[in-house]
């Protein structure tokens, strides 16, 4: 029972780990332009396919392959923003449409360019460190485990200690107030909108050899990421990673006991129970929305 | 003039339409007159400013119920289609009590979340749901011989008729609605919820109507469609469904009661005609999302807008030359 729970919560932590990378990246992107973006399962799902591509159809580096989807979903990022968020500033719902539509489109195009089949991405590594006999991680799930604890450190040492920081926190305070003080608010969005896509799509390349990799597959994610920002508070990030946390640990649990679908019963249940008692989530202090 | 011969002229028209078409559009045809009232009613909700992301699944609710009032407890098919609407309908009132608490962003994504709750137990309990697989062999609409001509639903063109008379009555009520003073509160509600609640109004309550007679009809689409295709399964209702949908009423517009229906038409046409004769079926996703951007882009007022447009100039010209005169 005591190896059973220690291997859950092995489990839940690298649930966490991804999870957290995906949902801090939607909290800055709706922090500071206002806007939910529904794509971005499907930019979890692009930087998975980046390591489909160059790591198991072309052979490249793993870290290679990596490095790319985190530049390249960051650049489709910008392209989103510059195209799709930014002439619909005003209008959050339009915005919010609009991802929808980018979704179909991230969608048919990954059907388009691999098909519908699921894509086997080789491990890259068959290391496990053995704790006792039924207490086992893979080494790859270690590997997204250090890569996230990493990246969220340096994004929360970016908005605490740097200008840009200082600059991408006003504005997701105060629009207007910030543009008053000279912050340019294209700029602002523009690195919370590369920042937020690459995490998701760093978040997609780092588990791409642990996850069936097909084009559909960003939907439980989009779905997963809702909850823990709904939960957690929109707009605050500590709280996304908090929420992601403790979601990991409820859903890993649930499935263990139970299944899968009943622990995304559970999920979503718990998300409509926070938004019926405290809608702004266990966390949150500011109502955007 | 135009009142007294137009509505004799549609309806002639819509009953002379299948007659030209091939078996495969004479289908098309059913699924288009189900999608009509199914965006229509969808327009309904949005009346009180409320986009919900869960009406695809309340279309689920009425085709699921019907089809197992009919399988499991041996119903006559239209009663049993009725009662699924009134499923969906209080599946929807008991839902508006979480959901309604919420407005705008919130509501979106709460009517998603309930929506996904209803589709994953309708996915996990194959008891009485049929799981994955969902409901086969849903009875049809058993076969009428009115006389003058004989009804054999398995044949598009009856059912397509049966659809039209239900179709057609459901969009006479939900307009009779909205040009009575509970339509006209709905406007109140979205535009000027503050004002109107300092009137009197209780806005709680006439939300709930919206959501209700709007998911209602929205399971009568579901019911329609259940015991035309004979088979439903979760995924007959899922995001890609909703999505469309939502690119019905955006592309068309939501400020009139013509602008959706416009939308699912244009759209259906679009598809079925242009993509499927010309192979290029794959890429409905890809085009529909392509669409959707670009209307909520560069013609935010929906192709009502364009129609608007030339009612208007057609009202304004002898308007014009009567002043010259």
């Amino acid at each position: 029972m005591v190896e059973l729970l220690a291997q859950t919560g092995l489990n839940a932590i690298y649930a966490a780990s991804y999870m957290s990378l995906v949902a801090v990246g939607l909290v800055l992107i709706f922090g500071v332009m206002g806007v939910i973006n529904f794509a971005h399962g499907e930019l979890y799902m692009l930087g998975a396919y980046a390591v489909v591509g160059l790591y198991a159809d072309f052979q490249m580096p793993f870290i290679f392959a990596i490095a790319v989807g985190l530049v390249f979903v960051g650049v489709v990022g910008l392209g989103m923003e510059r195209a799709l968020f930014r002439p619909l500033r005003d209008n959050p719902l339009g915005g919010l449409v609009a991802s929808i539509g980018f979704l179909m489109v991230l969608q048919a195009l990954a059907v388009m360019g691999f098909g519908v089949r699921m894509e086997h991405v080789p491990p890259v590594t068959q290391e496990v460190i053995v704790f006792s006999e039924k207490v086992r991680l893979a080494v790859p799930r270690l590997f997204v485990i250090i890569a996230a604890v990493v990246l969220l450190t340096a994004l929360w040492v970016f908005l605490k200690k740097t200008r840009f920081g200082w600059a991408l926190r006003a504005s997701a305070q105060d629009p207007e107030a910030a543009a008053l003080q000279g912050i340019s608010i294209n700029q602002t969005s523009r690195i919370a909108m590369f920042i937020g896509a690459g995490l998701a799509g760093i978040a997609g390349a780092l588990t791409a050899p642990l996850v069936s990799v097909n084009p559909y597959m960003g939907h439980s994610v989009i779905i997963t990421a809702f909850i823990v920002i709904i939960v957690g508070g929109i707009g605050s990030l500590e709280g996304a990673v908090i929420a992601a946390v403790a979601y990991a640990f409820i859903h890993t649990i649930v499935t263990t006991f139970w299944d899968g679908v009943i622990a995304n019963i559970v999920g979503l249940s718990l998300m409509l129970a926070v938004l019926i008692v405290k809608p702004t989530g266990l966390f949150g202090t500011a109502d955007r929305a | 003039m135009l009142h007294i011969l137009g509505w004799p002229a549609l309806a002639a028209a819509m009953i002379a339409l299948p007659h030209g078409l091939s078996f495969s559009q004479q289908e098309i045809l059913v699924f288009l007159t189900i999608n009509v009232l199914l965006v229509t009613s969808y327009r309904l909700l949005t009346l009180t400013g409320e986009w919900s992301l869960g009406h695809v699944v309340m279309m689920g609710v009425g085709a699921y119920a019907s089809a197992l009032y009919t399988k499991e407890l041996g119903i006559f098919v239209p009663l049993s289609m009725l009662l699924g609407a009134v499923t969906a309908a209080l599946i929807a009132l008991i839902l508006s009590f979480p959901l309604l608490r919420m407005k705008g962003f919130y509501f979106l994504i709460g009517s998603f979340a309930a929506g996904e709750i209803i589709r994953l137990l309708w996915k996990r309990f194959r008891n009485p749901f049929g799981g994955p697989k969902g409901i086969k062999k849903i009875d049809p609409m058993p076969d009428f011989d009115a006389g003058f001509y004989s009804f054999d639903f398995f044949e598009p063109v009856s059912y397509y008729y049966f659809a039209l008379v239900v179709v057609g009555v459901s969009l006479w009520i939900m307009w009779r609605i909205e040009r009575s003073p509970v339509g006209l509160t709905f406007h109140a509600v979205h535009w000027q919820d503050k004002l109107a609640e300092a009137a009197g109004v209780n806005v709680r309550a006439y939300r709930t109507r919206a959501f209700v007679i709007a998911s209602g009809f929205a399971g009568l689409s579901g019911t329609l469609l259940a015991h035309y295709i004979g088979t439903i399964n979760p995924n007959s209702f899922d995001v890609e469904m909703m999505v469309f949908v939502l690119t019905w009423a955006i592309v068309g517009g939501t400020a009139t009661f013509y602008g959706p229906i416009i939308g699912c038409i244009v759209l259906t046409i679009l598809n079925e005609i242009v993509l499927r004769e010309m192979g290029f079926e794959q890429m409905r996703p890809l085009i529909y999302g392509l669409l959707l951007i670009c209307s909520v882009l560069f013609l935010p007022k929906g192709l009502e807008s364009v129609v608007q447009g030339l009612l208007a100039r057609r009202k304004d010209s002898p308007a014009s030359g009567e002043e010259k005169a």
